[in-house]
């Protein structure tokens, strides 16, 4: 290695380091009065740590000016989550959401380029920590499931549909059916489409990246929307016209739609939704309107 | 002067950026605008209304992609996927060059989702130009990279700030994106001379420029973008474009946006300075 490549490597390496410190100072949660902590991350003085790589000015410590890093992170952030989640913030309340947010955003910080996927490891994150969601663990996870899967219709990939006369005379033993990407089947505890729907309604439009710095918004009130009492519900989000819809199934429905998307033969797919059934005289003229009616969704593209 | 193989050689005009609550106004009205600059990042989707808009307006007007995660002073490996669908979105759009920040905003493979200030280290400055050079290539377009507003500044530093961005676009021989609102916003936040910045950085590499509004506290000020323009950032535009010519100028409006009448009404004034050194060419 010349001395001129060492010198850039040691440089870059600097550079990762700096870059290491200021990432730890401005992703780490604000106190409870929006103040960077005091404490740095090895119980040392936050104030000393930082000083070490940010110059002060005649206005501003060190300290200060990480701070408003501090600070644009996570109003940034819990911004996009109040966009991504307004039902489940609904259902918990203001506080607990807002710490549910900053806890899990410390557990899993964004893993990707967009604020699009801030979400993705949420239900696993859950799973983990259920306690956030007590008292209404079940009701908590079917709005969140079906929040995701608004993310997902919303711009998930959209293949060229199949027609419904491409699907004729095929052999049901044999026949596969995919469905699009952005379409997602719930079984659901609860009626939350319309409370997720609900909560949407009061809800700004979603924000947009950009280059500027976020101002704290003065966050409205969880919108108090009556909870749904337990009833199960089949659900398929889906996007029709470039609008996000969820649509109820039928349970016979929702089956057969959830085994072909997981590959099985049509006939299969249908002796799977009509296992124990007793009176099934009505269902093949029921299983064409499904299937006339999914076609002209759009609902279904070439099998993998 | 003509424009410059930084942005393609093509005359742009003044800009707008496109933002959703004036969707509705564009598509239905059609307004005259010179161009559209895009967050490349708000349409790099696999789908949907977002991809729906974009061609309806690429179907109208010209568009020009900028982007905020690019991260060209990260440290960790330039994002493959991110490329690819940069590239993708650049094949749909045509844009005629491609901009994003001179900054940094993930390590490890975590991101800030923020546009964070670099140390002015040699070092940095050549490990940035090597990436944009990188991401020229397999983009196929001009890259321009714009100056971030900032509200830190690093010990390590080892030069000032457009000593840097002027180092970095000659050892990557890149254009730039001018944010003379970032220029104004850093210069009272570091106490520095705007106009010390203005007069020296490569004139010939500007491509594009960025005016935006700011918000004044008491011992710094924010890049908001929520704001008209103000005067200050106004005189300093007016005097960059006499070191660079007429140059395409782009308002950005990102918070408590206004109508749409009031956000091109704004923007259209720059267009009266450019069109004053046109008439009188004398005073470049």
């Amino acid at each position: 290695m010349s001395p001129a490549s060492s010198d850039q490597t040691k440089g870059v390496k600097k550079l990762r380091s700096i870059q290491r410190a200021f990432a730890t100072g401005i992703m780490r949660p604000l106190t409870p009065d929006q103040h960077m902590k005091p404490k740095w991350v090895d119980g040392t003085s936050t104030k000393k740590a930082v000083a070490k790589f940010v110059k002060p000015n005649d206005r501003l410590t060190s300290y200060e000016r990480i701070e408003i890093y501090n600070r644009q992170y996570w109003y940034r952030l819990i911004d996009c989550f109040y966009e991504d989640f307004p039902g489940l913030r609904a259902l918990i309340g203001e506080k607990r959401f807002y710490d549910l947010t900053v806890a899990y955003l410390t557990k899993y910080p964004s893993n990707s380029f967009t604020l699009r996927d801030l979400g993705n490891r949420l239900e696993k994150f859950l799973k983990q920590n259920p306690a956030w969601l007590v008292p209404h663990e079940a009701l908590a996870r079917d709005i969140l499931k079906l929040e995701w899967a608004h993310i997902v219709a919303f711009d998930g990939e959209a293949l060229p549909p199949l027609e419904i006369d491409s699907l004729l005379g095929g052999d049901p033993a044999t026949l596969r059916l995919g469905f699009q990407p952005h379409i997602t089947f719930l079984a659901c505890s609860y009626p939350v489409d319309n409370f997720v729907l609900a909560t949407r309604r009061r809800e700004e439009p979603k924000g947009e990246a950009s280059n500027a710095v976020t101002n704290r918004k003065k966050v409205k009130a969880a919108p108090k929307i009556a909870r749904p009492k337990s009833e199960k519900i089949w659900l398929a989000v889906h996007r029709s016209d470039h609008s996000v819809f969820y649509k109820r199934l039928e349970p016979e429905a929702y089956l057969i739609c959830t085994a072909l998307q997981k590959g099985l033969s049509l006939q299969a797919a249908c002796e799977k939704a009509l296992r124990g059934k007793k009176n099934v005289d009505d269902f093949g003229s029921k299983l064409q309107a499904w299937f006339t009616q999914w076609a002209a969704f759009g609902w279904f593209c070439p099998a993998e | 002067m003509p424009a410059n193989r930084f942005n393609n050689y093509t005359e742009y005009g003044i800009g707008i950026g496109l933002r959703v609550p004036h969707y509705q106004h564009i598509l239905s009205r059609k307004p005259t605008v010179d161009w559209f600059e895009i967050i490349s990042e708000n349409f790099m989707v696999d789908g949907g209304r977002p991809l729906k808009v974009l061609d309806s307006i690429l179907e109208q007007y010209r568009v020009v992609q900028h982007g905020v995660a690019m991260y060209l002073g990260s440290t960790d490996k330039l994002d493959r996927e991110h490329m690819r669908k940069i590239k993708r979105l650049v094949k749909r759009t045509n844009t005629p060059w491609l901009s994003d920040h001179l900054c940094w905003g993930s390590v490890d493979g975590r991101y800030t989702h923020d546009l964070l200030p670099l140390p002015y280290t040699f070092a940095a400055a050549a490990h940035v130009a090597q990436r944009i050079r990188e991401v020229r290539d397999y983009l196929e377009v001009p890259i321009l990279v714009e100056n971030v507003s900032s509200y830190a500044e690093f010990h390590a530093s080892e030069m000032t700030e457009w000593e840097f961005l002027s180092e970095v676009v000659e050892k990557a021989d890149a254009g730039i994106l001018l944010d003379v609102n970032n220029i104004y916003v850093s210069s009272q936040n570091h106490n520095f001379n705007p106009y010390d910045y203005l007069n020296n950085i490569p004139h010939h590499r500007v491509g594009q420029f960025h005016i935006a509004g700011h918000s004044k506290f008491e011992k710094y000020i924010l890049d908001t973008h929520d704001h008209p323009v103000l005067d200050p950032v106004w005189k300093m535009y007016a005097h960059a474009i006499k070191l660079t010519g007429p140059t395409a100028t782009l308002l950005e409006w990102d918070d408590r946006i206004p109508s749409f009448d009031e956000v091109h009404r704004e923007a259209l004034k720059a267009g009266k300075f450019c069109e004053e050194l046109v008439r009188e060419p004398s005073i470049l």
